[in-house]
């Protein structure tokens, strides 16, 4: 679908870089363009918005988007946002990364920048696949399923992210899904918002490997897969039978002091003390 | 500040040179025998407004550093062998995207876990090549607690003004030997800044380099918005797969430094005029190399020193020229011999190359290098 003119969003786009890169009817198009909506919302200036990613099909976003953008080496975009933050605390900074990226190779550095909950954006795009290198198995990637390197059925257990920066100690969680597009800025905006590290998991579908591989079908029958498995995080504690189905929404929002400020106070102090 | 002298260790020394260079963010992971210069820069970086993080390890250290090098900052690490092995395909990463920074390798014996309090020279070679790809970079090599002071201010300089990283390869001797130094005033040195763009934003190019080769990155957040990406790139940053567009790109990044040479290079020669044996060394291991050639001149025999003081690029130049009037040329090392293959490279046959090497986690001697000139003086 084309962009209306008037969309708020199309200033945001390096429009003289697409077409993207991505499969057609791949979901990354739908997180991008809830990514460009929650920033449009919160009116950001854009020269202060930085976006950096790592390595994978969701991670080449950056390249679309007229921000100051990096695109780093696989794994490491959280830890090269640290260093962006820490040293420039005025710019926001969002980070892009997949399931490859961020919970394997990348799975330390976003363990401990949730530890530090250092004002950074994390927006993963879950596809359950790595894409980038045509179909072998993630983290997570659900038990039994096939990836090329998993020809017999993946043996290992996947595990939830959210959860993992939940007790690492990020401040902001969310989920959403591609069907759930409408949901998307909303929670972006409200991560970027969060003074701290939010994490918000974006489920999408892999229709090219994971969808093939897995004899799902099309992008069509993987959003309804997303509508049927996604349950609104209000319902917890109802009867809701929840086996192989996730909460969506805003799974935790909390307080707690951030790494910047925290570090800026450190500075007043010791010039204080250096002073007196 | 009025010029003081100071009693100071090797790695005391490297984090006052940092601090008069300007550093305003160092990301780390403690290693020895590097650690001090992370502990220092912990306590001094908030007294001037720097930032100081420890990271998760070596990779998050390195990232961290270049994250923060594109927003302006002037930023560096410190380690030692296993962590600067973790460092390299992000050395390779900076080398692409130009991002300047300073890496501190305090070397330690290895391979692996190797000695972590033991002296040697051996990451003298992987500093040049541990990264995948051709690249290119710059590494000092201090044989004394003031050339650290002042070879640490200089990797700020060259970094800024070739937008490269820039590696100081110290090694255990010197990091935790101590020394008195005289600091200068900050008055008196030369400190180099990145450049700017001075342009609009709409025509800016951020790797349309300059007549030397040299990107000019904006700092991040400055109305520039530009991409960064460690795919090859054109000169407007964004990824291509034209061979030509790869090659330029790719011959770019490396001749930068090699066309500089003439500049960078920086080396100490001593008694070479009449010498018939050349001591080749770099380091602690220079220091011994000082003293046994003038023990050997006193014995009468015609022995001189060739001291590099910048690594990489190497000095093959002058090398070649000493090897046609010299008959031998002896390399000391605490290694099994990695600089000796650059030396027989530039050396080109003209002169005998000997190579005296030491792998045991202890320094070379005078003594040791003593008993190796007597050997092959003649």
């Amino acid at each position: 679908m084309a962009i209306k003119e008037k969309s708020g969003i199309k200033k945001y786009l390096r429009l003289n870089k697409f077409p993207h890169i991505w499969c057609g009817g791949c979901g990354n198009g739908i997180v991008l363009r809830g990514i460009l909506q929650g920033i449009d919302d919160l009116g950001l200036e854009q020269n202060k918005i930085v976006m950096i990613s790592g390595i994978g099909c969701s991670s080449r976003m950056p390249g679309y988007v007229d921000f100051n953008t990096l695109h780093t080496a696989h794994g490491r975009a959280i830890a090269f946002a640290t260093g962006v933050k820490l040293a420039k605390p005025d710019l926001h900074v969002i980070i892009i990364t997949g399931d490859g990226d961020c919970a394997a190779i990348g799975g330390n550095h976003l363990i401990h920048a949730a530890r530090r909950n250092i004002d950074l954006t994390v927006v993963i795009l879950n596809n359950s696949i790595y894409g980038m290198t045509s179909g072998q198995y993630s983290p997570l990637t659900p038990y039994g399923s096939f990836a090329t390197t998993a020809p017999y059925g993946n043996i290992e257990q996947s595990f939830d992210l959210c959860e993992l920066v939940s007790s690492a100690g990020a401040t902001y969680i969310a989920r959403s899904t591609t069907y759930h597009a409408m949901q998307i800025p909303k929670l972006i905006a409200a991560g970027i918002e969060n003074s701290g590290f939010s994490f918000i998991e974006i489920i999408l579908h892999c229709h090219t490997y994971y969808g093939r591989k897995n004899k799902i079908g099309g992008p069509v029958e993987m959003m309804e897969w997303q509508k049927s498995h996604a349950v609104p995080i209000s319902k917890k504690g109802s009867n809701i039978d929840m086996t192989g189905k996730f909460y969506i929404g805003e799974l935790k929002k909390t307080r707690s002091p951030e790494y910047c400020k925290t570090y800026d106070e450190l500075i007043s102090a010791t010039q204080r003390r250096k002073e007196s | 500040m009025k010029k003081e002298y100071k009693l100071l260790q090797g790695n005391e020394a490297c984090v006052e040179g940092a601090l008069m260079a300007g550093v305003s963010f160092f990301g780390g992971y403690p290693i020895t025998p590097s650690t001090e210069i992370a502990e220092s820069l912990a306590s001094r970086l908030p007294l001037t407004g720097g930032k100081f993080i420890q990271m998760e390890d070596e990779i998050g250290s390195i990232a961290a550093v270049l994250g923060a090098s594109l927003t302006g900052a002037k930023a560096m690490t410190a380690t030692s062998g296993p962590g600067f092995s973790l460092m390299q395909e992000l050395i390779g990463f900076a080398c692409i995207t130009e991002i300047p920074c300073v890496i501190v390798n305090v070397q330690r014996l290895g391979p692996s876990t190797g000695g972590p309090t033991s002296p040697a020279q051996g990451d003298m070679l992987q500093a040049r090549w541990g990264t995948h790809g051709d690249h290119n970079l710059i590494a000092l090599c201090p044989t004394s607690i003031e050339e650290t002071f002042y070879h640490t201010i200089k990797c700020f300089n060259l970094a800024e003004e070739y937008m490269v990283p820039v590696i100081l390869l110290m090694d255990e001797v010197i990091g935790h030997m101590r020394e008195r130094i005289k600091i200068p005033d900050q008055k008196e040195l030369m400190i180099i800044n990145r450049q700017q763009p001075s342009m609009p934003p709409e025509e800016y190019l951020p790797y349309r380099a300059d007549e030397r080769g040299v990107a000019v990155l904006a700092n991040f957040g400055k109305g520039y918005r530009y991409h960064v990406t460690g795919l090859i790139h054109d000169e407007t940053g964004f990824p291509t797969n034209d061979p030509k567009e790869t090659s330029k790109l790719i011959r770019r990044i490396n001749y930068k430094i090699e066309n500089a040479k003439d500049k960078l290079l920086d080396f100490q020669k001593d008694n070479t005029e009449d010498a018939e044996l050349i001591i080749f060394a770099y380091g602690s291991t220079a220091r011994s190399a000082l003293r046994s050639a003038h023990e050997a001149r006193e014995q009468g025999m015609k022995v001189g020193t060739f001291i590099p003081k910048t690594i990489w690029p190497f000095p093959e130049k002058a090398i070649f020229e000493l090897a046609e009037k010299v008959k031998t040329i002896m390399v000391c090392e605490m290694n099994l011999g990695q600089l000796v293959y650059e030396v027989e490279r530039a050396v080109k046959g003209k002169a005998r190359v000997e190579l005296l090497s030491k792998a045991s986690g202890e320094l070379i001697t005078p003594k040791d290098i003593m008993k190796k000139v007597v050997e092959v003086y003649n």
